[in-house]
C-alpha cells in the first residue's frame, strides 16, 4: 500500500466571472482521513468542492490539485468521477424525465467500464442497489421516480449519499450534506458515510455544524475564510468555533494578513 | 410549378389503366375530380402562408415512379419485426411500397362485426361503401397533397368498429418503403370509423427498409378517423423513414358527442416531413389530446401544422408538442385553435416546447388562436431552450460521459410525451427508438 496522498492541493486559485474566490488553498488528504471544512457563508467552500469536481464555471487561475499523484484539474468531470471522485452537491439539481434507476445504472457502469470491470446487468445492479438502500433506509419508490424531482430538501441530500454508497468513491466531498436533515436522517446519513470510511479512501466534509462531526469524527478541521484556509486543527476546533463563532478566527486571519 | 404536377398527371393515366374495370365506379369519379383539384392547386411554395418555412421544391422537382401493382419483394418477417414495432400480438397490416402484403401481415379474427381490412380489398368488396364513407367525412381543407392522395386512392386500411365493440389489442399498421433504383411514391389512405361507445387503438407506423437503392421515397398518406358519440380512439403515429425520404402526412379526426380521440405523433425525421394534423370537436363534451415529439438532425426539416377546431360546447383539447433540433435541423410548429361561436365552455391548452442542441438548428413556432365564443378558457405557450449546463454537470460528475449525458437529458425532455402512451410495450419501443436516434 502506497502512502501517496489521495488528494494534494497546492496554492489553488480559482475565479468565477473574473472575481477571485479561491486565493491559494493548500490541503492534503491521506488515505483513511476525514477532513472537515468549516467557514462563514460565501467564503468559498462550495467553490472548492465544485472546482475539484470539474465545474467549468470556475476558472482555475493558479496552483494544482493531484489525485493519487495525477493532475486532477486536467480531467473532464466524468473522468474525475470514474477515477473515484464523488461530490455530494449542496444543491442537487432536479432531473425531470431522467429515471433514477437508469441514471444510477449508467453511472455505475461508466465507472466499472473505466476500471476494466464488466458492466452490471439489470439483475446484479438491482441486487447492489437493494443492499445499499437497506443501509441508507431509502425506499424502493425512489428508484421509480425521476432523479430528485419533487424530492424534499432532506430527500435530495439522502439521495446524494445513497448514490455515494452505490458508487463507492475513493474521494468523497460532501458539501453541507447535513443541512436540512432531521435528527434521524442525519444519523442514517452519518452511518452511511462511516460505512464507506476505510483505510483506502478519504473524505472532505463541508459543514456549518459541529453536530455532524459528533457522528462522523474528523481527523482534521479546517477553517476556510475569504478563499483561504486560515486555521486547521483537531476535532476540538469545531467545538471552539461553535463556542466563539468565526470572529476570533477572523481576527486571527487579519493578524496574519489574510483579510483583504 | 406546372411541369411538376404534370408528371403526376402522367402517372394518373398509367394508374387509371391499371385499374381495369374499376375506373367505371363512382369512386373513380372522385379520383378524377381530385386530380383536377390537385392540378389547379399546384404544389405550394414558400409564398403560401401555410408553407412559409417549408420549402418543398426538392420534392416538387423529383419525378416519382408510381408503383401501380404490388411488385415482388424479398422482405422477410424477420426484417419486418426488426424494422417496426413488434411488441404485441394483435392485428398487424403490413404494406410494402403502398401495397398490402398479406404474407407479412397478421389478420386474426376481430369478431363482433368489426371490419379490419386493407382498403384495396374493401374497394373490391364494396366500392360504393368506401366511396360513401369518404364522402361522409368532412372534407379536409383544400390541400394539394390530400387531393393528390385522393386522386390515387387504392390501398391503405379500412377499419370499421360497430357500436359498443371494444377492440382490446391495438391494430398495428406498418407501412414499409423500400428504396429502389428510382424515386417512388406511395399514396396511402386509411379510413377508420369507430362506432358509438366503441373503442379502438391504432398504431400507424412508417419505416424504410434498404432495398439497395439510394433514391428518394415519397410517402403521402391520409388518415381519417370518425369517432361516434362516446367512442374512444387512441391513435399513435410513428414516422422513422430513410434520410432521403419525403413524408407529407395528413391526419384528420372528427369527434362526435362525448367522444375521445388521443393522438400522439412521433416524427423521427426524413429529408422533409410535414404533418397536417387536425381534429374537429363536432359534438358537445368531446375531448381531444394531440401530442407530438419531433426530431430533426443534419439538414432535416420537420413541420407540424395542427388544427383543433372547437365547433361544439363543453369540449376540451390538450396539445403538447416537443421538438428536438440538432445540427442544421429545422423545425416548424404551427398550432391553430379555432373556437367557434357555439363552442362555449371550451377548455383548450396548447404548449410547444423546443430543445435546440446546436447553434445552427432552427425552430419556427407559431400559435394561432381564433376565438369567436366568449366563455372559454384557452392557454398557449411556446418555449425554446438548450440543455441545462447544471444538469449536464450533475450527470458527468457521476461518471456519465458528455455524449451520453446529452442523450439522457434530451430523452428526458421528450419523456413527458412518451409517458402519455397507454401501452407499456409501445412506450418501451419508443423509448428505445428515441434513445437510439439521440445517441448519434
Ligand atoms: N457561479 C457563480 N457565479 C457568481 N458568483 C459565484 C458563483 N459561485 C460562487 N460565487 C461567489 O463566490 C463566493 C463563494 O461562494 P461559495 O458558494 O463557494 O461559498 P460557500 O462557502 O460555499 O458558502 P455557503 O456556506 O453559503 O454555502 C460567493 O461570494 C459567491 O457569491
Ligand atoms: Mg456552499
Amino acid at each position: 500500500m502506497s502512502q501517496q496522498p489521495i488528494l494534494e492541493i497546492r496554492d489553488l486559485r480559482a475565479s468565477v466571472e473574473g472575481k477571485e474566490i479561491l486565493k491559494g488553498i493548500n490541503l492534503t488528504v491521506n488515505p483513511g482521513e476525514v477532513h472537515a471544512i468549516m467557514g462563514p457563508n460565501g467564503s468559498g467552500k462550495s467553490t472548492l468542492a465544485q472546482v475539484l469536481a470539474g465545474h467549468k464555471a470556475y476558472e482555475v487561475t493558479g496552483g494544482e490539485a493531484l489525485l493519487h499523484g495525477n493532475d486532477l484539474l486536467e480531467m473532464d468531470p466524468e473522468e474525475r468521477a470514474r477515477e473515484g471522485v464523488f461530490l455530494a452537491f449542496q444543491y442537487p439539481v432536479e432531473l425531470p424525465g431522467v429515471n433514477s434507476t437508469y441514471f444510477l445504472k449508467a453511472a455505475v457502469n461508466a465507472v466499472r467500464k473505466h476500471r476494466g470491470e464488466e458492466e452490471l446487468d439489470a439483475a446484479d445492479f438491482l441486487a447492489l442497489v437493494r443492499q445499499k438502500m437497506k443501509v441508507l433506509d431509502v425506499g424502493e419508490a425512489l428508484l421509480k421516480r425521476s432523479v430528485n424531482e419533487g424530492f424534499s430538501g432532506g430527500e435530495k441530500k439522502r439521495n446524494e449519499i445513497f448514490q455515494m454508497a452505490v458508487l463507492e468513491p475513493t474521494l468523497a466531498i460532501l458539501d453541507e450534506t447535513d443541512s436540512g436533515l432531521d435528527i434521524d436522517a442525519l444519523r442514517v446519513v452519518a452511518d452511511g458515510v462511516n460505512k464507506l470510511r476505510g483505510s483506502e479512501n478519504g473524505m472532505v466534509l463541508v459543514t456549518h455544524y459541529q453536530r455532524l462531526l459528533e457522528y462522523i469524527v474528523p481527523d482534521v478541521v479546517h477553517v476556510l475564510y475569504n478563499g483561504r484556509i486560515i486555521k486547521s486543527g483537531g476535532k476540538e476546533l469545531a467545538l471552539e468555533l461553535e463556542e466563539h463563532g468565526y470572529d476570533w478566527v477572523k481576527e486571527h486571519a487579519e493578524e496574519v494578513g489574510v483579510g483583504q | 410549378m406546372h411541369s411538376t404536377t404534370e408528371s403526376f398527371q402522367k402517372n394518373f393515366a398509367l394508374f387509371e389503366h391499371s385499374l381495369n374495370g374499376e375506373s367505371e365506379l363512382p369512386l373513380h369519379q372522385l379520383r378524377r375530380r381530385s386530380l383536377e383539384r390537385f392540378s389547379t392547386l399546384g404544389f405550394p411554395t414558400t409564398r403560401d402562408e401555410d408553407w412559409r418555412f417549408t420549402n418543398i421544391a426538392p420534392l416538387a422537382a423529383t419525378q416519382f415512379r408510381p408503383i401501380l401493382v404490388s411488385e415482388p419483394h424479398s422482405i422477410t418477417p424477420a426484417q419486418v419485426a426488426a424494422a417496426g414495432y413488434a411488441g404485441q400480438s394483435g392485428q398487424r397490416l403490413v404494406f410494402v411500397n403502398g401495397h398490402f402484403a398479406p404474407g407479412l401481415s397478421q389478420l386474426g379474427e376481430v369478431g363482433n362485426g368489426a371490419t379490419v381490412s386493407n382498403l384495396a380489398a374493401a374497394i373490391k368488396a364494396d366500392a360504393a361503401a368506401v366511396e360513401q364513407f369518404i364522402e361522409s367525412l368532412p372534407a379536409t381543407k383544400p390541400d394539394t397533397f390530400a387531393a393528390l392522395n385522393t386522386a390515387f386512392i387504392r390501398d391503405g386500411v379500412f377499419i370499421s368498429v360497430p357500436s359498443g365493440i371494444i377492440i382490446e389489442q391495438p391494430i398495428h399498421l406498418l407501412f414499409i418503403g423500400v428504396a429502389t433504383s428510382e424515386a417512388t411514391v406511395a399514396h396511402l389512405r386509411n379510413l377508420i370509423s369507430v362506432g358509438e361507445n366503441a373503442q379502438a387503438t391504432i398504431i400507424e407506423e412508417y419505416v424504410s427498409i434498404g432495398g439497395g437503392g439510394n433514391h428518394a421515397t415519397f410517402t403521402n398518406p391520409v388518415t381519417q378517423i370518425a369517432a361516434a358519440p362516446n367512442a374512444t380512439v387512441n391513435h399513435y403515429r410513428i414516422q422513422h423513414e430513410q434520410e432521403l425520404g419525403f413524408h407529407i402526412g395528413t391526419f384528420h379526426a372528427t369527434l362526435d358527442r362525448a367522444s375521445t380521440v388521443n393522438s400522439i405523433t412521433f416524427t423521427l425525421g426524413s429529408a422533409i416531413v410535414r404533418n397536417n394534423t387536425s381534429a374537429v370537436l363536432a359534438g358537445p363534451g368531446a375531448h381531444c389530446t394531440m401530442d407530438g415529439v419531433y426530431l430533426a438532425n443534419e439538414t432535416q426539416l420537420v413541420d407540424n401544422h395542427t388544427t383543433l377546431d372547437h365547433a361544439a360546447p363543453n369540449c376540451t383539447s390538450h396539445e403538447l408538442y416537443k421538438g428536438v433540433l440538432n445540427d442544421r435541423g429545422r423545425g416548424v410548429f404551427s398550432g391553430r385553435i379555432i373556437v367557434r361561436q357555439d363552442a362555449q365552455k371550451t377548455d383548450s391548452k396548447q404548449s410547444n416546447r423546443n430543445l435546440l442542441l446546436s447553434d445552427t438548428a432552427i425552430i419556427d413556432s407559431k400559435p394561432q388562436l381564433e376565438i369567436f365564443a366568449d366563455d372559454v378558457k384557452c392557454t398557449h405557450g411556446a418555449t425554446i431552450g438548450q440543455l441545462s449546463d447544471e444538469s449536464l454537470f450533475y450527470l458527468r460528475a457521476r461518471g456519465i460521459g458528455l455524449a451520453e449525458a446529452r442523450a439522457i437529458l434530451t430523452y428526458a425532455f421528450a419523456e413527458e410525451v412518451v409517458e402519455h402512451i397507454a401501452i407499456p410495450e409501445l412506450r418501451d419501443y419508443l423509448e428505445t427508438l428515441l434513445n437510439t436516434r439521440l445517441e448519434h
